[in-house]
């Protein structure tokens, strides 16, 4: 139940953001979440998009470091206390959340997450076993 | 074993009388039998009753690689072309090759030195060898064949390339010694893989890796993978091919044969002997070569060395790895800086050697900046930012302890760093000298 994330390594330079946007788009692959994580001279761009191989490939073709990880996309309750609940559980399990970041669009009434754990595997078990969905990458290309 | 223990063990003091010995005769014979030497000797105003003792070589000029092929080929010899039974030629980037040639005697000499190394490493006179270092020009794969015929070894010459074959040889005949280069040992390990072998099972037990710069952690890599001991051999032809000095199991540094090969370590900008353990030049004189014999050869790598006494029993002094090439060196607040420093470094941290600049400006306050750009490939990227920004960390750490001033690190995308004929520009000086 994991799906793939497509991470770059960007310079912290003016346009960049925008051009690696651009260039997905024209290749027809969008974006479904992204989040940029940065320190003073560099930022990761993070993102879930509905083709992970072909932008993966992209990348590659245009000499952008980038990299696959997997991650879980799990539905959380669009309410006070929604999310606390569900990193208790993890927490309770052991399983340590990297980092997270929303979906640009809301899936449902649920909020939909993308989670980054050290054992996605794992964690996807437990989310399911604790009633929350998870969203696989068939999930991502009918959104 | 130790090959030749009285030779090996002797006492500083009789080997210092051994060095004095043939440091005089070599003087006398080269400023009999080379007339470029000769030249050399004279336009120093160096009279042979000046050399007694091995202390006296400093007196002597040094010889460069620009010496080698200002003399191509054969100016340099101190026999004839006709007394020699083997050549080597090596190609250099620029100007002519490097042309070494062995007498007899010499091939005996690089037997000798060579059966030495294989013993130092571990081989043991009933051992089989697999010798995977390229055979011909380079002096790489006859050197060790001529040590392990020397030993007596059980020699399979496999030469370098063909994997599938290495490894199916390897499987049939289990040779205990494996001698390749470093990086084609790591190669056939993810090809043994492949292949469904399972390379901790592999007979290799000994490596003896040389022939490019390598580092510690491409040893633990090479270890791990094979379940073997991984030593480092170094040597040059212009010395005499492999067989200059070879790690014993202990792993502490090279042991240099210096009753053969006189090593000096000096700082190349001024020529001066450097303290004992400092970094600086490696300068060798071949004390007993007839061919070509060499006085204060400039190796051009930057180690150190001590004399103290090994756990192993031999008594000649001990080399470090190869910290450094001096060809490129840049001084940054009085401090001698080679880029090969920092691509070991990067070399020790990555496994493999991202594209890097070096960067030096001075600054309105008038200090030097060294700023190191390392761009970012798959191999090192994380979508983890404390990863990324740890591994920024331990960079700097790293160059700042071998070099021992202060660098900023830089991570930037790749093709960022300027590229002149594929190769990227190494070193970026701004300061207006
Ligand atoms: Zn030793």
């Amino acid at each position: 139940m994991k799906i793939t994330q497509i991470s770059v390594f960007l310079e912290n330079r003016k346009g960049r953001l925008s051009q690696v946007c651009s260039m997905l788009g024209q290749a027809g692959i969008n974006i479904r979440a992204l989040t940029i994580a940065e320190t003073e001279s560099f930022g990761v761009l993070r993102m879930v998009v509905d083709k992970p191989s072909e932008a993966a490939d992209l990348f590659r073709k245009n000499g952008i470091t980038a990299n696959q990880t997997a991650v879980v996309a799990a539905e959380v309750p669009d309410k006070p206390g929604g999310l606390a609940e569900v990193l208790k559980t993890l927490s309770d399990s052991d399983v340590n959340v990297e980092y997270m970041y929303g979906f640009v669009e809301k899936h449902s009434e649920n909020a939909l997450l993308v989670f980054r754990f050290d054992n996605p595997e794992l964690a996807a078990r437990i989310l399911r076993e604790n009633g929350l969905k998870v969203i696989d990458e068939k999930g991502i290309q009918g959104l | 074993m130790i090959w030749n223990e009285s030779i090996e063990t002797m006492s500083l003091e009789d080997l210092k009388n051994i060095q004095s010995d043939h440091l005089t005769q070599l003087c006398r014979y080269v400023y009999e039998n080379c007339p470029a030497y000769k030249q050399k000797f004279d336009a120093h105003s160096i009279s042979l009753s000046d050399i007694n003792s091995i202390d006296d070589i400093v007196k002597l000029p040094f010889t460069t690689k620009m010496d080698m092929r200002d003399n191509y080929p054969f100016g340099l010899f101190s026999r004839p072309r006709t007394d020699l039974v083997e050549i080597h030629v090596s190609s250099g980037t620029t100007g002519n090759p490097t042309l070494v040639g062995y007498t007899r005697d010499d091939i005996s000499l690089w037997s000798e030195v060579m059966a030495r190394t294989l013993c130092c490493a571990g081989a043991e006179p009933d051992d089989t060898v697999q010798i995977a270092y390229g055979y011909g020009l380079f002096t790489g794969g006859l050197g060790f064949h001529y040590g392990a015929l020397e030993m007596g070894l059980t020699i399979i010459p496999t030469s370098s390339g063909q994997t599938k074959r290495q490894l199916k040889i390897m499987q049939d005949f289990k040779p205990r010694i494996l001698c390749c280069t470093p990086s084609y040992c790591l190669y056939m390990a993810e090809e043994a893989k492949e292949l469904g072998i399972d390379p901790r099972s592999a007979s290799w037990y000994i490596g003896i890796f040389g022939a490019e710069p390598w580092s510690e952690a491409m040893r633990g890599e090479i270890e791990a993978a094979w379940n073997m001991l991984a030593t480092d051999v170094y040597g040059l032809s212009e010395i005499i091919g492999p067989g200059v000095s070879q790690e014993c199991t202990y792993k502490e540094g090279l042991h240099i044969y210096s009753d053969v090969f006189y090593p000096e370590i000096i700082d190349p900008e001024t020529g001066q002997a450097v303290a004992e353990g400092e970094d600086g030049e490696l300068v060798v004189t071949t004390l007993t070569k007839q061919g070509i014999p060499l006085i204060r050869y400039r190796t051009r790598d930057i180690v150190s060395m001590t004399t103290e006494p090994c756990k192993c029993g031999r008594t000649s002094p001990r080399v470090s790895k190869i910290k450094g090439r001096t060809d490129d060196m840049i001084v940054v607040r009085g401090i001698n800086v080679f880029p090969s420093q920092i691509e070991h470094v990067l070399l020790g941290i990555e496994g493999t050697q991202p594209h890097y600049q070096i960067v030096i400006d001075r600054a309105a306050h008038k200090l030097d900046q060294v700023e190191i750009m390392v761009e970012v490939d798959e191999k090192i990227f994380s979508d983890e930012i404390k990863q990324m920004s740890a591994l920024s960390a331990k960079i700097k750490k790293e160059i700042e302890a071998v070099l021992s001033i202060g660098v900023k690190v830089h991570l930037v995308e790749p093709k960022t760093i300027e590229r002149s004929m594929g190769k990227s520009k190494r070193v970026v000086d701004k300061r207006s000298l």
